[in-house]
């Protein structure tokens, strides 16, 4: 038995295999080798193997996209079997005794180049065919392929941290729990895991050996333990433990159509976070009374080109609809920082979280947020939908935001289309922000508190860095002193103000929050009911009488 | 050794779709079978070698076929460009 600890980002536990996920390594490792036929058989399987992949797709889109579309699978797999590609990955191979992901690497290079230093512009582009068949045998070579359709159980996902773009890939029904080695309790595998509520570690610092994959494992999130063939008498007393937390589970999902009101009377809109349209499951059986944060980006990140209109106007169409009349508020693109999408080609930058993302790039490219504004609007009409606009630091965006959302609605009325203006509010994630919000307040229906952006920002802290974690005070005075300012401010103007960060769902905080006045917490599905619990056993009154007499 | 020549008029000339179709075909024949044009020859049986000859419409290819199933290999080749190219 081997035994890991790391931070638990949802608790609870689970028992199942392994299922070890590593990551598409962008650069090749030279490494010397002992046993060349060996490797050329590797080589050669790797082929075959990427052989029968595109035979599949080729297969696959006959039927979906006919002959002359379906020819390039073709074309690819001659590639593969070319003569010169593989003599020149075996003669690699052989004379400098290295492995054969840097011998198909380094041929893949030669290849591409030849092709992209033709004048030919048909010629020019073949590159790419080059670089995607030497991409599929480096792939195969590593072991390394999305396991959309390959585990036929639910698993344990092991891997050391995944990106937003590899998450969304993964089948959901067929994870049990994640465990990541790199990774913070901000990190993008935590936040889905909590959407899921699944159990799950991060920052684990585990090595991700070959022989971890298909093993037995017990994931406890409560402890932030993982253990990996564990003993029997340890696997008896957690499945014990797993049985008992399913009685709980259920005695909570007594509080599911219950109110979310204090013992003093306090109502508080309690809605779900969610970034994808497969979320709202988790959200119908969370009891949630709304969405209070959709973050649309994910439909951006999905893709491998910009969503049109009308796939962007289905998608919100359709969480409206489901959500039947309940509140569903949706945050514009929040692309940059940490959420990469390599078709808006942003350039590199030396501070992405300090960077060109979410409303700045919607400013600086109209014609995108447009687009998006375009969509909203139009789906307003079939339930409650709510706008609200990311990363505001100053009064001039908002304004922006303004004209370009009356030039929307006037080219929607001058075509004709069928629209409604949604109530729209704006999420205070940057310090700015909060304190001028008593000027932003003025213009807008509502106020969102992202406080994951702000913590990071008034914090001065990296949230990708789990080095920092023993630096980040989550209930750091400071932040609180904003959001209690941005509370009074709100309501100063008339305007409801909620939390959608991952301190809304902070248990400890719940009473604190209420007790500020806070009107909404949008919290990940899987903290709903407990959340709604504290809620549900809170009195504001007494709390606050307790604070001033100590 | 036997040879024809065929002058291209597909207006794409031999992209990627037709030499991996003259891939198929060449390799169905023991002979070996070169294709020169662009003032370069390439190896029928070798999908990046045609590419990289980079022939275009307009322009004249020479195919040569050697070995024991000469004749055959050249009449279906010549067959299978005024058909495709």
């Amino acid at each position: 038995m081997e035994q890991f600890t790391g931070k638990g980002v949802f608790p609870g536990i689970a028992i199942g295999k392994i299922k070890l996920y590593r990551k598409n390594e962008q650069t090749v490792k030279r490494t010397k080798i002992e046993n060349v036929e060996k490797e050329i058989q590797r080589y050669l399987a790797a082929v075959d193997h990427a052989v029968s992949q595109l035979q599949e797709l080729y297969q696959k889109a006959l039927g979906e996209v006919g002959e002359a579309n379906a020819a390039i699978f073709e074309v690819h797999q001659m590639m593969l079997q070319d003569g010169d590609y593989s003599e020149s990955v075996e003669n690699i191979i052989k004379t400098q005794m290295v492995n054969a992901s840097f011998a198909v690497a380094t041929t893949g290079d030669n290849f591409a180049k030849m092709f992209s230093s033709m004048e030919d512009a048909y010629m020019k582009e073949r590159a790419a065919d080059v670089q995607d068949i030497t991409e599929r045998l480096l792939n195969n070579l590593s072991g390394h392929e999305l396991e959309k359709n390959e585990s036929t159980e639910p698993v344990i996902i092991l891997a050391n941290d995944l990106s937003p773009s590899e998450t969304v890939q993964l089948d959901k029904e067929m994870v049990l729990s994640f465990v990541t080695s790199a990774g913070s309790s901000n990190s993008h595998t935590a936040i889905l895991a909590k959407t899921m509520a699944i159990p799950s570690l991060v920052g684990t610092k585990l090595p991700l050996k070959d022989e971890f994959d298909g093993a037995l494992a017990i994931v406890d999130g409560n402890t932030g333990t993982i253990y990996i063939d564990p003993d029997q008498a340890i696997l008896d007393e957690f499945q014990k433990k797993k049985e008992q937390e399913l009685l709980d589970k259920n005695l909570l999902l007594k509080l599911k159509n219950k109110e979310a009101i204090t013992l003093d009377g306090k109502k508080v809109m309690l809605y779900a976070n969610i970034g994808n349209v497969k979320d709202l499951g988790f959200v119908l059986e969370s009891g949630a009374a709304g969405i209070g944060l959709f973050r649309s980006e994910f439909i951006f990140l999905e893709r491998t080109d910009y969503p049109t209109e009308e796939e962007q106007f289905e998608i919100y169409k359709t969480v409206a609809e489901t959500m039947a009349e309940k509140p569903v508020i949706i945050r514009t693109m929040d692309i940059g920082a940490d959420k990469q999408c390599d078709y808006f080609n942003l350039e590199p930058e030396e501070n992405p979280a300090l960077g060109y993302r979410a409303i700045r790039i919607c400013l600086t490219r109209p014609e995108l947020f447009k687009t998006q504004l375009r969509a909203l609007f139009r789906a307003s009409v079939y339930g409650n939908i709510q706008v609200m606009y990311p990363m505001i630091a100053n009064l001039f965006e908002v304004q922006k935001i303004k004209e370009l959302v009356a030039e929307v609605e006037t080219e929607l009325t001058e075509a004709g289309i069928q629209y409604r203006l949604p109530k729209q509010g704006l999420m205070i994630e940057t310090p700015a922000a909060a304190l001028i919000s008593d000027t932003l307040a003025k213009e807008v229906d509502f106020f969102s508190i992202g406080t994951n952006d702000l913590s990071q920002y008034t914090l001065a802290i990296d949230r990708q860095n789990p080095h920092l974690d023993t630096f980040y005070d989550s209930h750091h005075p400071g932040l609180l002193s904003l959001i209690k300012l941005v509370v009074k401010n709100a309501h100063s103007a008339g305007i409801w103000v909620g939390i959608c960060g991952e301190l809304g769902a902070d248990p400890s905080l719940t009473q604190e929050f209420l007790a500020m006045g806070i009107d909404e917490l949008s919290v990940s599905p899987g903290n709903v009911l407990p959340i709604k619990k504290v809620i549900c056993e809170s009195n504001i009154t007494e709390y606050e009488r307790e604070i001033y007499a100590n | 050794m036997t040879e024809f020549k065929y002058l291209i008029t597909d207006p794409e000339g031999i992209h990627a779709r037709p030499a991996g179709e003259l891939v198929k075909l060449a390799k169905t024949f023991a002979s070996d079978i070169k294709i020169s044009g662009n003032e370069k020859v390439g190896d029928t049986k070798k999908i990046f070698s045609i590419m990289a000859l980079c022939i275009k419409q307009g322009q004249e290819v020479t195919l040569s076929c050697d070995g024991t199933d000469e004749v055959e290999a050249a009449a279906a080749l010549e067959g299978f460009f005024k058909e495709n190219l």
